[in-house]
């Protein structure tokens, strides 16, 4: 028998899309059929997307967690291999705070995950991979990448204790200029240090455009080797009709304890957040106790409820 | 077109004329009708005026492109959006407030009447000091001279409320003023008008 995908809503659809792309490019599925200790969460619980986690006490008396996130479970029950590769999906259900007011929900996301010998060939890899998620669910969508190599050295070249630092990252995902020379102002720095920080947030846009000004500014703060990394992320999409999607952007992060390298969101028109994002987590696995590197992203097909057969948002 | 959410009231009406100048006016939103929504197709702009406090999540949520909201708001409801411009309007202060004279007693649980439970809980955090929200929705003033809590944390622009019911201000908190706001969904495909109205804006705020 042959199954109508009309009977799907369209993230059920574009969740079994995404499967069958991940799966065609190699990705073995990862099921989550058991539940993690709570523990594992509390001790990452920056990583989780939302603050809260629904525990229950299992059999055997142990505090266990209902699935705030896969990503974890994937590093715990993982093992390194050195010089191989370990490529795998997932789909599954997670149960996050959604707002205050909201409480719990149930969300459904896709995710790949790609831990081992990851190089930039991988990184560019997954990218792709991200990008034609994206086009799966519209015609219509931007992926941008950052480079929190290049965030982090010029953060750190005018922020004075880990406290301004953040609140600096802050400033910079919110693309807010006049924050950041508030702060510096506030604490005692001179006139204009922080110009390149605001300099590179302000370079944003297609890669071509854009990588030779950062690739100077780079330069001259001592990034030069971050900027080469980003700059061959990018060429991954150079002369292929993704290219035009693509977009440098600083003010896409991640929490640098956990994240390192490349890190990247998509968007699609129409729907208000981000429906996508993903970035290099070697930090996360050696706060684990992994030594291999890991870059992967999710899906958010929460997200993506309102959305066409058309790759249109529906309001 | 880029939907753009004023915030009702008078510092809508300056932020309104802020945009005038810059080269994206409407001149049907600041006359008397029951009308909603306000189009200039040829300026490329759509209005619409909302309450101050739910312009954050008209622009989070994507019905607006484009928001003026008070720092306030953002510091206490941290919504997902890019705060692209200080507008340097509408500045006042928030502010911890308490009866004149006030000691606090170190020993005992700070009883803090607020409106801004965030801002106020980030604030007593960074100083370690233990606290008891009380988070009311109005008059704050009252809650100390009723003995309802020891402090506020409130907005300041003047002063003269706080004078005339024998409250002073202890502690500044954080500079507060107009912000332009923007969905991070919306600025990346409509990132031209909003650089251009960006840009237009910030013209705007250096002239003044």
């Amino acid at each position: 028998m042959q199954i109508n995908d009309r009977v799907m809503d369209p993230q059920e659809r574009i969740g079994f899309r995404l499967r069958s792309l991940y799966s065609d490019a190699g990705y073995c599925r990862y099921r989550m059929s058991k539940f993690e200790e709570y523990d594992l969460y509390s001790r990452n619980k920056d990583f989780l997307f939302s603050e809260g986690v629904i525990t229950f006490t299992d059999t055997n008396g142990r505090l266990m967690a209902l699935k705030p996130d896969v990503t974890l479970s994937i590093i715990k029950n993982g093992r390194d291999i050195p010089g191989a590769l370990r490529r795998v999906y997932y789909h599954e259900n997670v149960y996050r705070v959604a707002s205050a007011e909201d409480g719990f929900r149930e969300q459904t996301q896709v995710g790949v995950e790609c831990m081992g010998d990851v190089d930039s060939s991988c990184v560019a890899e997954v990218l792709k991979l991200a990008a034609k998620s994206l086009e799966l669910c519209s015609a219509d969508y931007v992926l941008e990448i950052s480079h929190l190599g290049i965030l982090g050295t010029l953060t750190d070249a005018v922020a004075s204790g880990e406290r301004m630092r953040e609140a600096l990252l802050q400033c910079a995902g919110e693309k807010n200029l006049h924050g950041i020379s508030r702060i510096c102002q506030e604490n005692g720095l001179a006139k204009g240090a922080e110009e390149p920080l605001k300099q590179l947030l302000n370079l944003y846009g297609p890669p071509r455009t854009v990588m030779p000004k950062i690739r100077k500014l780079a330069e001259e703060n001592g990034a030069a080797e971050y900027a080469d990394e980003l700059g061959q992320a990018a060429a991954a999409f150079a002369g292929s009709d993704m290219e035009n999607r693509i977009r440098i952007d600083f003010s896409a992060s991640g929490d640098t304890k956990y994240y390192n390298g490349i890190v990247f969101k998509g968007f699609i028109s129409g729907i208000p957040g981000s429906v996508l994002s993903g970035g290099q987590y070697d930090r996360l696995m050696r706060r684990m106790g992994r030594k291999d590197r890991a870059v992967g992203f999710a899906v958010f097909l929460n997200m993506l409820e309102r959305l066409t057969e058309g790759g249109q948002a529906d309001a | 077109m880029l939907n753009i959410a004023l915030p009702k009231g008078r510092l809508g009406e300056k932020v309104y004329t802020m945009f005038e100048k810059a080269g994206f006016p409407c001149p049907a939103l600041m006359e008397n009708s029951r009308k909603l929504i306000f189009d200039n197709e040829e300026a490329g702009v759509r209005y619409f005026w909302v309450k101050p406090s739910d312009v954050a999540i008209y622009v989070e949520r994507g019905a607006a492109d484009i928001g003026v909201a008070g720092k306030d708001i953002l510091l206490e409801y941290q919504p997902e959006v890019y705060e692209l411009l200080d507008l340097d309007v509408g500045k006042c202060r928030m502010a911890v407030a308490a009866p004149e004279g006030f000691q606090d007693n170190l020993s005992r649980t700070l009883r803090v009447a607020t409106k801004f439970s965030r801002i106020a809980r980030d604030y007593y955090t960074t100083l370690g000091r233990d606290i008891d929200i009380i988070h009311l929705n109005g008059s704050i003033e009252i809650a100390p001279i009723l003995g309802l809590s020891d402090v506020i944390v409130d907005i300041v622009e003047t002063g003269t409320t706080l004078r005339e019911n024998h409250l002073e201000v202890i502690e500044t908190i954080v500079p507060i003023s107009a912000r332009l706001i923007a969905n991070k969904s919306g600025f990346k495909f409509k990132t031209e008008q909003v650089e251009r109205l960006l840009e237009e804006m910030r013209k705007e705020v250096e002239k003044a």
